[in-house]
């Protein structure tokens, strides 16, 4: 999908973030924060990045997307619906018994999703997992892994960061979505992440430090992270605005994981319009 | 005579190897104690599909279901404390719950790590992983069975949680014998009481068999080496044959073999029913054989579980 333009990516971002509000506000239930925060790096990754077959979702050489973050699933439901995994209206329900779309993403349920996740700080070791076998098979495919900065505060993390640098996993690309917000508070009252791009230095990545909410920055530093093959693990260590397109969301704890009412909702698509057509 | 004591790990090395020549999807993982779980001929002869992540247990589990999402069949390999405990959220979302092909095999299983105290023995784990939807459960009684269990580990599609002792154990079963994952072993016949046993305890239940034998009571002997999925059937032969059971396993007498037996029995509308076992209590640095003796994990309890046993049948019956 290379090709795609930043303006068009831009765009498709912010349809991406329309669905994301639209999906938790019918669900009456979900993390719109996180799920706003992550939405540039999905856009990208899903848009422009991975080589991958929507018809063909098992398909053994496709890269792989990892959301270890599985809290803010909406947004990689959207990219799936987008791309034509499923039908756009399963995106209606999201959460609801019987449903694909779990309240976090459920592998054997959603066509797409590569790894059940849920449970925070597990999904970057399955990734390792991943990254692994592609490496010892001669495949070419990219591992992405978006784990939250709060997620940042579980050991297995740094377990799984150890693997990638023994084993040289160099098509492994980690998102951190460093919006500096977490359930009960800021991460700097909850437990302070000190030096946390560093910290992924420390444990052998080739760090990269971006705004995560600018395309053309999200962009530039996937495709330098997959250019450099020089055996280190890329972490993109993304500073992003937890609740990015809904002024009232950004930077709001209290939106990690309420839904809006329907005020708040009309409010919310009415700017992410506003947006859109401004680009 | 003296018989041949082996391991069971030591089944689950060799057999590894066996394995991995034949299908080069079979992968190990070592968490820092491949040595002690006897991976080092793995390790040697199949780098290609061995993996050493350190003393990091959980991210372990995460390797195993991403590889395991690739096609391949990894088996996590570590002491059954760590492997069960220590992992078993991991082992609950990454494995269980998108039901890979990961087995999760353990060495140290029950006592057997007997002078390295409680901390490394570990009487909890089947009961865990019993809990866990998906999962099944196994611990083979010796080095044979062991070496043909690891075997049909690796056949079963989905996770299966494997138990091998560190101390020697006798060897029971002949070579080439037949074992299937949710199949007990009937390993004597017996129409007075029916022992159960699983694991290192089976050699104690052939034993109290003997001089129960002896005593004029035949006793029926069942090798039940998976507790999920238990083999009903098995069991509901011996409510009907014999109405009365005694468990035998080296385990807490919670949530183990013992409960899975009495959770049928009672289903089944009864029948007499012990349960030897760990008495919910952790050990200590001891001889193996001791800490078994402690809980009344010995041929004369056995015997002596079975004899009140008939002895209420009788009462019943008249």
């Amino acid at each position: 999908m290379e090709g795609i333009s930043i303006r068009e990516l831009k765009n498709t971002a912010t349809d991406l973030r329309r669905h994301v509000i639209e999906m938790i506000y019918k669900a009456q239930s979900g993390h719109p924060g996180g799920s706003l925060s992550v939405a540039d790096f999905v856009t990208a990754c899903y848009f422009r990045e991975m080589r991958i077959d929507p018809n063909n979702p098992k398909w053994e050489d496709r890269d792989r997307f990892i959301l270890s973050k599985g809290h803010v699933c909406p947004a990689q439901y959207a990219a799936l619906a987008m791309k034509g995994y499923f039908p756009m209206d399963v995106l209606d329900t999201l959460r609801k018994e019987g449903s694909m779309l779990q309240g976090h993403p459920d592998m054997k349920k959603c066509p797409g999703i590569d790894i059940s996740t849920g449970s925070l700080g597990q999904g970057l070791a399955c990734g390792v997992g991943m990254a692994i076998d592609g490496k010892r098979r001669q495949k070419d495919y990219y591992v992405y892994v978006a784990v939250g900065d709060g997620e940042c505060q579980e050991g297995e993390i740094w377990e799984a960061c150890q693997t990638a640098n023994k084993y040289q996993l160099d098509h492994l690309i980690v998102f951190v979505d460093d919006n500096g917000l977490q359930l009960d508070g800021t991460t700097d009252e909850v437990m302070p992440n000190i030096n946390l791009g560093q910290k992924f230095q420390a444990f052998g990545f080739d760090v990269y430090e971006i705004d995560g909410n600018d395309m053309e920055q999200v962009v530039a530093a996937i495709e330098l992270a997959k250019l450099v093959k020089n055996g280190r693990p890329k972490c993109l260590f993304a500073h992003t605005v937890k609740g990015k397109g809904v002024s009232f969301m950004e930077n709001e704890c209290g939106w990690h994981g309420t839904a809006p009412n329907q005020e708040q909702f009309e409010q919310a698509m009415k700017e992410l319009k506003t947006q859109s057509s401004g680009c | 005579m003296e018989q041949k004591k082996i391991a069971t790990r030591d089944g689950f090395g060799e057999a590894i190897v066996d394995l991995g020549k034949e299908n080069p999807d079979i992968y190990v993982i070592d968490i820092d104690i491949g040595k002690s779980c006897k991976t080092g001929t793995f390790r040697k002869e199949l780098p290609e599909q061995y993996l050493n992540v350190g003393i990091a247990e959980q991210n372990a589990a995460g390797v195993a279901a991403g590889l395991a999402t690739c096609g391949r069949t990894p088996f996590v390999v570590t002491y059954a404390a760590f492997g069960s405990m220590r992992i078993c959220e991991m082992i609950r979302q990454e494995i269980c719950y998108p039901n890979l092909n990961v087995k999760i095999a353990c060495s140290h299983g029950g006592v057997t790590p007997a002078n390295d105290g409680a901390s490394h023995q570990c009487i909890e784990d089947m009961g865990i992983m019993r809990t866990l939807p998906n999962m099944t459960v196994v611990m083979p009684a010796d080095y044979v069975s062991a070496k043909a269990l690891v075997k049909a580990a690796a056949a079963w599609n989905g996770p299966v949680y494997l138990r091998f002792t560190r101390d020697a154990v006798p060897v029971i079963y002949e070579e080439g014998g037949t074992f299937e994952i949710g199949k007990a072993k009937r390993i004597r016949e017996g129409s007075d009481v029916s022992l159960i046993a699983n694991g290192d305890t089976v050699r104690l239940a052939m034993e109290a068999a003997k001089i129960l034998s002896k005593k004029g009571m035949e006793a029926e002997v069942l090798d039940m080496h998976t507790i999920k999925p238990l083999d009903c059937e098995a069991v509901r032969n011996s409510i009907r044959t014999t109405n009365a059971i005694v468990t035998i396993e080296d385990h807490n007498i919670y949530n183990g073999l013992g409960s899975a037996v009495a959770e049928l029995i009672a289903e089944n509308g009864g029948a007499l029913l012990r349960r030897v076992g760990i008495q919910d209590q952790f050990g200590q640095s001891a001889p193996y054989e001791r800490l078994l003796e402690m809980n009344g994990i010995a041929v004369e309890n056995i015997v002596k579980q079975a004899e009140e046993l008939l002895e209420k049948k009788s009462k019943n019956e008249k």
